[in-house]
């Protein structure tokens, strides 16, 4: 789906979303209240200006009180690369972005990721993976690195990561292999409106962080559950 | 026992650019309190390097556990650079998830994190960038509970990628010489964008642009220590005591501050006119500058102290 159609979906009586320089913000009525979008459109890369611009949107919305849900819209690319944006501070940047999500959510807003197109690496951590459910729907492609990537890096033949990653998701690009990690909690019915969907996705909001138990129960990531868990017992033990 | 060993190394001596994380760990805590969790003697190992015929470690390159310091009780997680670049794998990220979930029950002085990665583990990418942005959301969890987490970065990997995004989750930072971070690396910079963006073999260029140096004085780092583990640690210890709340007035202030930094300093092209235009007066001889003389230059600079992040 493009964004207007998802916007569509989310708001059939129209909304105040508008994107510049491939940054989304705005709102629409939703569920008797509001709905705020932020989010990043049309495969732009998030460099530490954008950054910023979104983290605006979401402390704004933060300031104004309430219990506004925040949905962040991503078809992105990688974080920018680029001399200016490391020389800048792009780490703190995309962090703080990431912060302003999380400091939302724990405030009381609930924080929906909708990831409908690429993103990827550093983008992507302080976008969708900061928000408490992230839900895709069927096309969209995060990664955090394409595998001619990968291949370059791990020095192995391109053919051979191919076949790997059918039977391996823990490192293979695609919605199918993030959603096996538990980094994408649930993947959406584009036929059906989104407004209830996303509706009922805030509704039943899990508390804490269950992604490493949906990567253990769709067995993309075996062991990081058990592992959390075995630090927590013998750190609170001897 | 190798922790034995590394105890009775001196940290005044001990180089904190050289020493394994284990050491760097042991010569940081108070003598003899460290208490290792899922040792390497549990063999917790990477399930899928070996798909990628890879060795793999004990200890999946980071270390985690108990320690006083100062006679406070502290959690640790210290990143071996050694064991591929400190990458996160699903292991690595989940041990040190772990041990930020156990700081909100046992309550910790404060939680120190050793960063020294290259970012995430390419052959376990999905499982890395997921654990970081879980270690992002329990730090957040940890500093809003009032643990502060201070990061201390100067190994030979560096903070790159998702690891320079969690290190800009922390309470605070120290850095030495020797520590970059950075969300893009050099190389990866120069293959996507090529060597006029960025020459990933001069090194000054690298030094300047992500180095600990620049990183101090632009106030993306608290604390700039010589290379040594007791520099480290004294550094720590300041730091824990001067960790800023996690709350709306605290990121509102971080805002102000990027948002005054890139208008200030947006159109620079090199680190040398940046650090002019802060009011360094001889930015040419900041890269040579030793501990004293850097840390003199950076008590004129007004932006390289501050409670917003």
């Amino acid at each position: 789906m493009t964004l207007a159609e998802i916007l569509g979906s989310l708001f059939p009586d129209g909304h105040s979303v508008t994107v510049q320089d491939g940054l989304v913000a705005g709102s629409g009525p939703f569920a008797g209240g509001n709905l705020a979008i932020v989010g990043i459109d049309g495969d732009t890369p998030l460099g530490v200006d954008g950054a910023l611009t979104l983290a605006r949107s979401v402390l704004d919305t933060v300031r104004a009180g309430g219990r506004t849900p925040i949905l962040v819209m991503v078809d992105s690319d990688s974080q920018r690369m680029s001399r200016r944006d490391e020389l800048l501070g792009l780490n703190e940047c995309l962090a703080h972005l990431a912060k302003a999500l999380l400091l939302a959510d724990r405030s009381g807003h609930p924080t929906i990721g909708l990831i409908y197109g690429h993103s990827a690496a550093g983008a992507f951590i302080a976008t969708a993976l900061a928000t408490r459910i992230l839900a895709a729907l069927p096309g969209a492609d995060p990664s955090v690195m394409d595998l001619p990537s990968v291949a370059r890096v791990t020095k192995l033949p391109l053919d051979r990561l191919k076949e790997m990653a059918k039977s391996t998701p823990v490192f293979a690009p695609g919605l199918d292999n993030m959603v096996a990690t538990g980094a994408v909690h649930v993947v959406l019915d584009p036929q059906k409106p989104l407004n209830g969907q996303i509706g009922n996705l805030i509704a039943e909001l899990d508390s804490g962080d269950v992604r490493d138990r949906l990567g253990a129960e769709r067995g993309g990531r075996p062991v990081a559950r058990a592992i959390a868990e075995a630090v927590v017992d013998q750190a609170r033990g001897g | 026992m190798a922790g034995d060993r590394a105890a009775s190394t001196d940290p005044d001596a001990l180089s904190w650019y050289e020493a394994t994380a284990r050491q760097r760990v042991v010569a940081l805590a108070d003598p003899g309190s460290f208490r290792e969790v899922l040792p390497p003697t549990e063999r917790r190992m990477s399930p899928h390097l070996p798909l990628f015929d890879l060795p793999r470690a004990f200890d999946d390159g980071i270390v985690v556990g108990r320690a006083t310091l100062d006679g406070s009780p502290i959690l640790i997680a210290a990143q071996e650079g050694r064991f591929m670049g400190g990458a996160f794998g699903e292991v690595h990220g989940a041990k040190l998830v772990g041990l930020l979930r156990a700081a909100l029950e046992l309550k910790p002085k404060a939680v120190l994190i050793l960063f020294d990665t290259g970012g995430v583990r390419l052959q376990e990418a999905n499982a890395g960038e997921t654990a970081i942005a879980e270690t992002m959301r329990a730090i957040v969890d940890v500093r809003a509970a009032g643990i502060p987490v201070v990061g201390l970065i100067g190994g030979r990997a560096g903070c790159y990628g998702g690891g320079g995004l969690i290190a800009g989750t922390c309470s605070r930072l120290a850095v030495s010489e020797g520590g970059r971070i950075s969300v893009s690396g050099p190389e990866v910079i120069e293959t996507n964008k090529g060597a006029e963006e960025f020459d990933s073999r001069d090194r000054a260029l690298v030094w300047r642009t992500m180095g600990g140096k620049h990183r101090r004085l632009t106030g993306g780092a608290d604390a700039f220590c010589a290379d040594t583990v007791s520099a480290f640690r004294h550094a720590a210890l300041d730091l824990i005591d001067q960790a800023p709340s996690f709350d709306l007035e605290t990121l509102e202030a971080e805002q102000a501050r990027l948002e005054s930094r890139i208008a200030r300093f947006g159109d620079c092209r090199d680190a040398t006119d940046l650090w002019r235009r802060l009011g360094v007066n001889d930015p040419e001889t900041v890269p040579a500058m030793d501990t004293d003389a850097f840390a003199a230059t950076v008590a004129r600079i007004r932006e390289a102290d501050h409670d917003a992040r």
